[in-house]
């Protein structure tokens, strides 16, 4: 189904339609308010916020961005204000301060002299998907994800888990089209380290 | 282009960020180094595995709070 016809019927009171669009945003809405709380039962408060929120506000929604990168800014907010309230978030709060990070994402002893690989990394492409796609793969995951440092975080769930797209995502995050890319390459690679530490 | 510069450009490849000229010497190096290819699958891989973990179910508990939220909005506004 098409954005514009999400849209149209949630306005129109669809609730099959409401159904299946909570169905399908809950993951990227729940990892993404995790990527603010990094406590799960928080970030589930936080979604079902976000959608009380979205419903009563629908019909002022103008549909200059899609209906997922509106909904996410939801996300984004309501769990920054979550995140401020909560004291015993403390803890993860402090790995909010992470700085973006520079330097080689890859480690320097990977490669000779010559800047070449000492080693080359093994082909994933033709693991059964039951391994690369498998329970213990995703977990591992998302563990990396949340050792991130949040500007690292916020960029790669809303890229690469949620799937909205760069512009997108340099809207809600108000930064720039570069910035953004140096903290999806950052954090990129460390999940493929960690994918590479599991999968060899 | 030597691999460890090769390894920092990946993400401007995939975002298509790099001039024509970089994306040529990219390419270039790329079709001729098996570990450099072997990079750029490995990244396409955790892409996979990132979107997969967006497919989480909603808990029934906060799906039938949330028509119930609808329904009544629903009433409040048709």
């Amino acid at each position: 189904m098409g954005e514009g016809s999400d849209l149209e019927a949630l306005r129109h009171g669809d609730e099959g339609a409401f159904v299946e669009l909570t169905s399908r945003l809950h993951g990227p809405m729940l990892r993404l308010a995790m990527a603010y709380v990094g406590d799960h039962h928080v970030a589930e408060d936080v979604v079902q916020e976000a959608w009380l929120t979205a419903i009563r506000s629908v019909d002022r929604f103008e549909g200059r961005s899609s209906l997922k990168t509106w909904i996410s800014g939801i996300v984004i907010n309501l769990a920054r204000a979550r995140r401020r309230k909560e004291s015993r978030l403390v803890t993860f709060t402090s790995l909010l301060r992470g700085e973006v990070g520079r330097g080689p994402t890859v480690d320097r002893a990977r490669f000779v002299r010559d800047g070449t690989w000492r080693e080359p990394p093994r082909r994933w492409e033709n693991m059964p998907e039951e391994t690369l796609l498998g329970k213990e793969t995703l977990a591992r995951v998302g563990v990396a994800i949340d050792a991130l440092p949040a500007k690292l975080r916020e960029v790669i769930v809303l890229r690469d888990v949620s799937g909205l797209d760069n512009s997108a995502v340099s809207e809600l995050l108000g930064i720039s089209a570069e910035n953004q890319r140096v903290r999806l390459h950052r954090a990129r690679a460390a999940v493929r380290k960690a994918l590479e530490d599991y999968l060899g | 282009m030597r691999c460890i510069e090769v390894v920092e450009l990946m993400t401007d490849y995939l975002e298509g960020a790099l001039s024509p000229r970089e994306r040529d010497r990219f390419e270039e190096h790329i079709a001729g180094c098996d570990g450099c290819r072997a990079y750029l699958g490995q990244l396409r891989v955790a892409l996979r595995v990132m979107s997969g973990l967006a497919a989480e179910p909603v808990p029934a508990r906060i799906q039938e709070e949330l028509v119930a939220a609808f329904r009544n909005w629903k009433s409040g506004n048709v």
